[in-house]
């Protein structure tokens, strides 16, 4: 062999300025990284089914088919038809007794979620008109969510039980009782409607933050970002090439989700589609930011997974609303949620999913998310560095 | 001749994690040439990196200016980055990147399209000999070939200034010349080139040199003027009678000896100034041996610039007891390999390897990177299972009971394995515990490998901060707790200085006085000299085994009467590929 040095550059090329070729150069170069790294596409594709099975049917299934006590007190017509829907209900599985005491201690024991007393003048009361007929709910209060859903469930008997006396005498049941809106669906479906949507948000900050938490951070490790940043690229265009091909694939992984929402799970949409496209370009901003300023500081794959894990799932968890009530939290706590862009997005979801577009809730949390996303891009940017020092 | 590509004045750097006191480089002053390759060579920690990376553009100096091509790598970096090529110690390549595809991207971030990225790829490729690999994975490459790509990535651009950082590490010596070979004709064609080096023999064939210590710079001049200092003042001492390790330590005591080393047979002087021969004294305890006037090396230079070597003399001699083997041990085999063979999937990574190891003997496993060695030292300490064949210590079979064997030897891993975030007492403390030593003895037992080691000052230091000499010490002190009659060293100095690395030899040549058997793997060879035998492993198998002097004895020819221990080994390794060549054509 005969080494021949090249000859001098043909081009003169320029480094002034930003350049799209550059930028497609890198975006294709992370795209290609991708499609060869099963560990992206799995937290794209693998981890969102089956964080959102986790999340939905650990619900569904704990509700399915709640143990419930009835005590029938009463054992006129109206108390038996209630106790023939509670029978009927794919929700509930009813335990009947004829007192309280009978099976009270279950309750305790934990063999029984709830008990829903017909005391003994409940027929009377129905058959009297007035809307005085009254139902006793007993639930377990140590455990809160699964006390909500039993309540929920009585009402739903309630109000089926409503349904099949108004087909039976004819009569419209509203004239029976003022029921709110808000239970005119299924009760099982209204909780998985109302935590479906949530829990998306949730999934989707923790696979914003994963995807983006190793790749640069992955760069300093096997050392090419020393090489990246002896070449003339500039630091927009590293950014944009470690946030774009993986916005694409968040995106993707939200396709995934609301898919497997609505076809799979039956959670109804009713907003449109180009607003949820919006909004969830609107959080992922923060989301990929987060991870990325994660991975551009720790520097450390295995450091910036923990943290981004720990980052985005903690937060998006407790303090967005989904699980624990904002209005209930002590007043410093509240403050904190604001800083929290799962907080927005969880209240988008939940109402594109459940109301449509309602502009009064939407606007505001977008204008949100907007303001968080160029928080975590723009500290990112500031804490990106050109040089390997300061 | 013109203005200089680099002119470095009064540099300094400081991180900022770094202490009052603490430098990384200090009152640096190196005017780097275009057309010549200039050599920044030193030990590691020497401050060669920051320097690099200060001159690329990726690092703020803390004091002194700096101007690369004219330009102020800081305020012009956008331009500079354009003009440089630097190549980090890790190639920077992308391993799930194709060659081409690592190509067309460095081509694409140095804005070169079109018919001049034709026309480069086309003379890069030829240049370094890649083109049958252009579609291979970079990670499937190579350690020679992975440093081509390196090279053909950062000459994009025709760059005017070369920056190549470390390039020779982890590359087999043939690859190695292949990579010089290239740079050498990018030089000649005008281009400004430095080569940081640790390796002494790399930096002495550059055009000029900077030799650095301690983040200052010790010396810039041409590398003859060094040699051309030391010459006259270097012997080699051949017909040992006696043995050479007691010859070596005795002359280190001796007042005109500035450092020395062995060498195969032979034990090496380098004298002080003024100095042509031994004293008298010394060379009357063996008689027989003749001193014989030797070329000088680059290596002797860096030893007398830093203040000679060690004086010869280990404390922890007197603290080792001799080593007794146990009855119905074979003092001619403490350690035996038979058939030993380790297959990873398809792949043999060792290959029906065999050899015994003497009672007090130094032997060496030598070998390009990936040839099996480290796999054939973890499977001997017990480590790693062997798929067929037998692994023997102490007469103990490593398949049955690795556990009883692991109690006879002593091991000190690459990296050395210490807790960075204890002190120095409390890691001897910890390893003294792990083999099992308790109460008063263990006491007694940290205390004087305290005191032999020279750590006392240091006990409550953290090991992770400790300097390198020193960490190293204490590695070797913490494998020695148990006092076992085998010692596994793996990679033992690499990277380690070359007083360090004297001084580590001496605690060697120390414990194989008192009986020790030293297995060793190495890539240094230099290193390789000091053992007793050498078994050379190349693709799984063995090679050739035995003394070094042997081995340069077996490619000595008319050309080449006086071969170093490197021409044997890259001799050795390219006739086994001609005789694996062979085969095939037989075969085929």
């Amino acid at each position: 062999m005969t080494p021949t040095p090249p000859a001098p550059a043909g081009t003169s090329p320029s480094s002034a300025g930003f350049s799209f070729r550059r930028l497609t150069a890198l975006c294709v170069k992370e795209t290609r990284q991708i499609v060869r790294d099963p560990s992206s596409l799995l937290i794209a594709i693998v981890l969102p089914v089956v964080l959102l099975f986790i999340f939905g049917f650990g619900i569904s299934l704990d509700t399915n088919r709640l143990a419930v006590g009835v005590v029938m007190e009463d054992r006129g017509v109206e108390a038996v038809r209630l106790a023939a829907a509670a029978a009927g209900s794919p929700y509930i599985e009813p335990v009947f007794a004829d007192t309280l005491a009978e099976i009270s201690e279950k309750l305790t024991r934990g063999e029984l979620r709830g008990i829903i007393v017909i005391p003994q003048d409940f027929t009377a009361k129905v058959q009297a008109g007035g809307g005085e007929a009254s139902l006793q709910v007993l639930t377990d209060g140590s455990e809160p969510n699964t006390a909500n859903f039993v309540a929920s469930y009585a009402r739903g008997l309630y109000e089926s039980w409503l349904a099949a006396r108004a087909d039976a005498y004819g009569v419209p049941f509203s004239e029976a009782i003022s029921i709110e809106p808000r239970y005119w669906f299924n009760p099982a479906t209204i909780s998985r409607n109302y935590l479906i949507p949530g829990s998306i948000s949730v999934v989707m900050t923790i696979i914003g933050a994963l995807l983006t938490s190793l790749v640069v951070a992955r760069e300093w490790e096997r050392g090419t970002m020393e090489a990246l940043l002896a070449t003339p690229m500039r630091r927009a265009e590293l950014l944009l090439s470690k946030s774009l091909p993986y916005y694409v694939l968040a995106m993707l992984a939200m396709a995934i989700c609301v898919l497997i929402a609505v076809f799979i799970m039956n959670v109804p949409f009713r907003g449109s589609i180009a607003i949820l496209l919006l909004s969830t370009s609107l959080f992922l901003g923060s989301a990929l930011g987060l991870g990325l300023l994660l991975s551009t500081t720790t520097r450390n794959q295995f450091n910036a997974a923990q943290g981004a894990l720990n980052a985005a799932f903690l937060p998006s968890a407790l303090l967005s609303g989904l699980i624990f009530e904002i209005a209930s939290m002590p007043a410093a706590v509240q403050a904190v949620t604001y800083l929290v862009p799962a907080r927005y997005f969880v209240k988008i979801m939940q109402t594109l999913f459940q109301a449509g577009d309602v502009w009064a809730i939407l606007l505001p949390n977008m204008l949100f998310l907007l303001v968080s996303s160029i928080f975590w891009l723009g500290l990112t940017t500031w804490r990106t560095r050109r040089r390997l020092d300061g | 001749m013109s203005e200089p590509a680099v002119l470095l004045r009064g540099l300094g750097h400081r991180y900022p994690e770094q202490g009052k006191g603490e430098f990384a480089l200090a009152e640096v002053d190196i005017a780097i040439r275009s057309g010549i390759i200039t050599g920044l060579a030193g030990p590691d920690g020497a401050g060669k990196t920051t320097l690099m990376r200060i001159m690329a553009g990726l690092l703020k100096p803390s004091a002194g200016s700096v101007a690369v091509l004219g330009l102020n790598p800081v305020v012009d970096a956008g331009i500079l980055h354009l003009k440089v090529g630097y190549m980090p110690q890790k190639f920077g390549l992308y391993e799930d990147l194709t060659v081409m595809e690592n190509l067309v991207l460095y081509a694409d971030l140095r804005g070169v399209g079109g018919e001049a990225r034709k026309v480069q790829f086309e003379r890069l490729l030829d240049f370094t000999d890649l083109r049958r690999f252009t579609e291979r994975l970079a990670g499937k490459l190579s350690g020679g070939m992975k440093q081509k790509l390196g090279l053909a990535c950062t000459l994009i651009g025709t760059p005017e200034l070369l920056l190549l950082d470390e390039p020779g590490v982890g590359v087999d010596p043939i690859s190695r010349r292949d990579l010089w070979g290239m740079v050498t004709s990018l030089a000649k064609g005008g281009m400004a080139v430095v080569w940081a080096t640790a390796y002494l023999d790399e930096a002495e064939r550059c055009d000029e040199l900077c030799l650095m210590n301690e983040g200052r710079l010790i010396f810039a001049g041409t590398p003859a003027e060094q040699i051309g200092r030391m010459r006259g003042r270097c012997v080699q001492v051949r017909n040992l009678s006696g043995n050479r390790r007691h010859f070596l330590r005795k002359a280190l005591g001796s007042t005109g000896v500035v450092d020395g080393v062995i060498q195969g047979e032979s034990v090496r002087l380098v004298l002080k100034e003024g100095t042509a021969m031994p004293d008298a004294g010394l060379m009357a305890s063996e008689a027989g041996a003749k001193a014989v006037p030797v070329e000088p090396r680059l290596e002797d230079a860096f030893i007398d610039l830093v203040g000679g070597g060690p004086d010869g003399r280990s404390v922890l001699a007197g603290t080792m007891p001799d080593v007794k083997l146990p009855e119905g041990v074979d003092a001619e085999a403490v350690i035996r390999a038979r058939e030993l063979t380790r297959k990873f999937g398809d792949f043999t990574a060792t290959d029906h390897v065999t050899f015994d190891v003497r009672r007090g003997e130094i032997f060496g496993l030598l070998g390009p990177n990936g040839a099996g060695k480290s796999t054939t030292f973890r499977m001997m300490c017990g480590l790693l299972t062997p798929t067929s064949g037998e692994a023997q210590v102490m007469g103990i079979d490593l398949k049955r009971s690795a556990g009883e064997a692991r109690q006879k030897l002593g091991y000190m891993a690459q990296k050395f394995s210490l807790y960075g975030n204890l002190g120095v007492e409390q890691n001897l403390l910890f390893f003294s515990g792990i083999y099992g030593l308790k109460g008063q003895a263990r006491e007694k037992k940290v205390s004087q490998m305290m005191e032999s080691f020279d750590l006392v000052r240091y006990r409550r230091t953290n090991a992770g901060e400790l300097p390198l000499g020193f960490k190293q010490r204490l590695a070797l002190a913490c494998a020695l707790m148990h006092e076992p009659p085998l010692l596994f060293l793996d990679e033992p100095t690499s990277g380690v200085d070359p007083v360090t690395r004297r001084e580590f030899w001496m605690h060697i040549n120390a414990l194989v006085d008192k009986g020790v058997t030293v297995m060793v793997t190495t890539h240094f060879m230099d290193e390789a000299e000091y053992c007793d035998r050498i078994a050379l492993i190349y693709r799984g198998r063995m090679i050739a085994a035995g003394p070094p002097d042997a081995l340069k004895h077996q490619v000595a020819s008319d050309d080449l009467p006086d071969p170093t221990f490197e021409d044997a080994f890259i001799r050795l390794i390219q006739r086994d590929d001609e005789a694996q060549r062979d085969k095939e054509g037989r075969a085929t």
